[in-house]
């Protein structure tokens, strides 16, 4: 998909329209190939649905997510050459950021369901399966044993597992996280003096406090898993803490590639004082993560 | 000056440049008509499943089909329509008339449009294929409630919760697009206090999206690992519950119900001041309603869960914000008839659906507000009165909405006018085929009637076999509209620019039929 006439006239253009283009349609192909093979690949895996045996699912999944790759690789190298060349104004830019911004928007409401599941379980769903406001007789009859605490060591079903204690693993994981919200802004000035260095040492040590967080993170996991009998299939307390924090790292790994594409990006000369749109949206990335872990922190761990 | 990059590679043969002109574009007008048809298709699909369950329900007991198929035959129908057929056409309609109104060259973001767009053929893909799987499709109401969506739904439940994921990424894209093509690309002069009304109601409707669709997403994700990976989100004997289910769900769920009629809104404020030839009255009231109908939308899920069982001042919170939701909703209906009194009234068939849209919505309105009061919900809860409700609120509201949006700009977009006998005869046989259909539904639902059931007791019969009578018509009514759609498309007497004598905003200073690109220069506003 070469061969790019403009048929505006000289200079730059008021507000650049792309003609038409394949990585749309390469990235929602990939998009379906992706969920249809992670539909596969879940039933194959688990044993929800007996009759869904082999492994073609896995293959198929991950065929779909290098496809998506690859789209997102081409797609903004495409809007970065676009960039190179100055068909990017002002207004255009504008429009980036304010997607941006909606995005992270978008981002948050994700997390806020599971947050709503998580309070709702703790401050009504437990409390009445112990008896709370007017459950008396349901608890007596069901579950006359069960009772309220939080974290839910024990499940009305019988479950047993322990809790991740908070000024562990987790606490040095805020600091790393909070540090690294530090580097990144500490990049960003830099790049905005034009200190390169500056901007690519902040930066690497952004990506790399990105990537000890996740190192970490898998530690917990294995210890949750091993140690504390804390796994997805330990009642209310463990589905939240997985589905919280496990949506969280992906946050994380996604920022942290992000991030290192900067890196990336600074190393050959891209950005300049006035003009570094990806960078920025990357850091506003970066600080949404960030502050979704403070509330993880709070909630999850902490009370 | 806007400038265009064009890369179809030339010479090719001219029907693979048809396809790669479809499958690549990034104008704004071709991917409305993309979703506009897209929408048209997934319409009939969802009408074909209803008038299989109204088959059933003509007479009691089960003549065609067993009570499981009825099941996924009432959950596709509903999930189509919602999410395959209103709301695609919405998108279509914006992305095709927002550029045109605030006098833009395109959407802010072309490409993510077309992103967006092509997301939902597969999407759908992954959720109608589901009545091929072993099990069958998903059988539980487009509301997937827990545990029936989790513990005991089928195989196939899978494939609908990723689809409902792709679908959620192009609702949320899409809606990005919107709202920065209103924040970002106006042209000079046009403030927001300017804007056409239909241009406020989709910045509203995207923001709701925006807000809302990831939560849907949440809550399949949730439905997702409670199926496969042993998580308890909504099992009580691990310390969850079915109600966190619902909780998130309508948290999605009202604002979606908004997210179907805001635009319809829009329509209406602009086709009833046109055919008035008067002003709108109360233009900025008409803003800050739907600002306000909006914000409230977030705080009154719970009217969707009275029967459950929530704690005294809950339903107390959710009953009395439900019954604020008519103040603003009253401005409304106020307004369009203010517009029209004392106005040069004339009755094309734009104007026919816009008036069918505001009397027959405000009936659904009214029912809704029956249905606010907690007392009474419990009586009406889970019964074809609420069927009769969300019906008259999305038929004659959302989809007469569109209907009349499409009569109204169709001689711009095909420089053809439509025939306006066949518009009329369309207009009449709708309104006579639904008011057969949903209005005994009220009926046989007061008299406590379930829903989603496929059998019912004798003294219902008579009722219901008015209901499917309509049902049919309806379906037949809608053949027809595809036949004066096509009809206009393929010729007609020739539109002039204006179209309508009294139309005002800056689509209609654009030539009829539209030229591919419009507003390359931005126009001034003053
Ligand atoms: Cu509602």
């Amino acid at each position: 998909m070469s061969q790019e006439s403009l048929h505006a006239g000289d200079g730059p253009p008021d507000y650049y329209v792309p003609h038409s283009s394949a990585w749309p349609i390469i990235g929602s192909t990939a998009l379906f190939v992706t969920a249809f093979g992670a539909g596969h690949f879940i039933q194959q895996s688990t044993d929800k649905v007996p009759t869904a045996t082999g492994s073609y699912g896995l293959w198929i999944f991950l065929i779909g997510l290098a496809a998506v790759a690859y789209m997102m690789y081409g797609w903004f190298a495409q809007v970065v050459k676009e960039s190179i060349q100055g068909l990017v104004s002002a207004k255009l830019d504008r429009s980036f950021r304010q997607s941006m911004f909606w995005f992270i928007v978008s981002e948050i409401m994700f997390f806020a369901a599971f947050f709503g599941a998580l309070f709702h379980a703790r401050v009504i769903t437990v409390p009445w399966l112990a008896g709370a406001s007017d459950n008396l007789q349901t608890h007596l009859l069901l579950w006359p044993d069960f009772a309220d605490t939080w974290p839910l060591f024990l499940t009305p079903g019988g479950g047993l597992t322990q809790a991740m204690a908070a000024w562990g693993l987790p606490f040095i994981n805020t600091v790393i996280l909070v540090t690294s919200s530090i580097t990144v802004t500490l990049a960003h000035w830099a790049l905005k003096k034009n200190n390169r260095g500056a901007l690519k040492a902040w930066l690497g040590f952004t990506v790399l406090l990105g990537a000890v967080f996740l190192v970490l993170q898998v530690v917990e996991y294995y210890e949750a898993y091993h140690a504390l009998n804390l796994t997805m299939a330990s009642g209310i307390y463990g589905s939240t803490f997985f589905m919280l924090t496990g949506f969280h790292g992906l946050h994380v790994t996604l920022g942290t590639i992000m991030l290192a594409v900067m890196l990336i990006r600074s190393m050959r000369g891209h950005f300049t004082p006035d003009d570094h749109f990806a960078f920025e949206a990357a850091s506003w990335y970066w600080h949404f993560v960030d502050v979704v872990w403070l509330f993880l922190f709070t909630f999850v761990y902490w009370f | 000056m806007i400038a265009h990059a064009d890369n179809i590679p030339s010479g090719r043969h001219p029907l693979v440049k048809f396809i790669l002109r479809w499958l690549l574009t990034t104008n704004h007008k071709e991917i409305g008509t993309l979703y506009l048809s897209f929408s048209f298709l997934l319409f009939f699909i969802g009408g074909a499943f209803a008038l299989t369950f109204r088959a059933e329900l003509a007479q009691p007991g089960l003549q065609f089909m067993g009570a499981d198929f009825y099941n996924q035959m009432v959950t596709l129908h509903g999930l189509v329509m919602v999410f395959g057929a209103v709301m695609p056409a919405f998108v279509g309609l914006a992305n095709y008339m927002i550029p045109l109104q605030i006098g833009a060259s395109d959407m802010a973001l072309p490409r993510l449009n077309n992103f967006s767009f092509w997301i939902m053929p597969f999407a759908f893909g992954l959720l109608l294929s589901s009545l091929f799987m072993p099990g069958g499709a998903p059988d539980f109401g487009w509301t997937l409630y827990a545990p029936l969506s989790t513990t005991y739904g089928p195989p196939s439940t899978d494939f609908l919760i990723l689809g409902g994921q792709l679908m959620g990424i192009s609702s949320i894209l899409g809606a990005i697009n919107i709202i920065v093509t209103i924040f970002n690309l106006r042209a000079p002069g046009m403030t927001l206090m300017k804007m056409p009304m239909f241009v406020w109601t989709w910045l509203i409707t995207a923001f709701l999206l925006i807000m809302a669709m990831p939560v849907l997403a949440g809550v399949v994700t949730m439905m997702l690992t409670d199926r496969h990976f042993g998580t308890s989100f909504f099992e009580a004997s691990g310390g969850g519950d079915p109600l966190i289910f619902q909780h998130v769900f309508w948290f999605f769920g009202h604002p979606e119900v908004y997210i179907m009629i805001l635009p319809g809104f829009g329509i209406a404020s602009q086709i009833i001041p046109t055919f008035a030839r008067k002003p709108l009255f109360g233009y900025a009231s008409m803003v800050y309603a739907t600002a306000a109908i909006a914000g409230l939308s977030f705080v009154v899920w719970g009217h969707h869960m009275f029967a459950t069982g929530m704690p005294l001042a809950t339903e107390l919170w959710f009953m009395y914000a439900t019954m604020l939701i008519a103040v603003p909703t009253g401005v409304k209906v106020f307004n369009w008839v203010a517009t029209m009194w004392d106005g040069s009234m004339t009755f094309e068939t734009p104007m026919l659906f816009a008036l069918g849209f505001v009397v027959m919505f405000t009936i659904g309105g009214f029912s809704g507000l029956m249905l606010a009061v907690a007392p009474v919900d419990f009586q009406y809860h889970d019964t074809f009165f609420v069927v009769a409700h969300i019906h008259y609120v999305l038929y004659p509201g959302a989809i007469f909405a569109t209907m009349a949006a499409v009569y109204y700009w169709i001689p711009k977009w095909t420089g053809n006018m439509y025939d306006e006998r066949l518009g009329k005869i369309h207009f009449w046989t709708a309104v006579v085929a639904l008011n057969l259909t949903f209005f005994p539904m009220h009926f046989v639902g007061l008299g406590g009637m379930p829903r989603r059931i496929a059998d019912y007791a004798l003294p219902f019969t008579g009722l219901n076999t008015f209901a499917t009578a309509g049902a049919f018509l309806l379906g037949v009514t809608q053949v027809l509209f595809l036949y004066i759609i096509i009809k206009t498309v393929r010729g007609g007497p020739k539109a002039t620019d204006q179209v309508w004598e009294g139309a005002e905003g800056l689509e209609w200073t654009l030539p009829s039929p539209l030229p591919l690109h419009t507003f390359e220069t931005p126009p001034k506003v003053d």
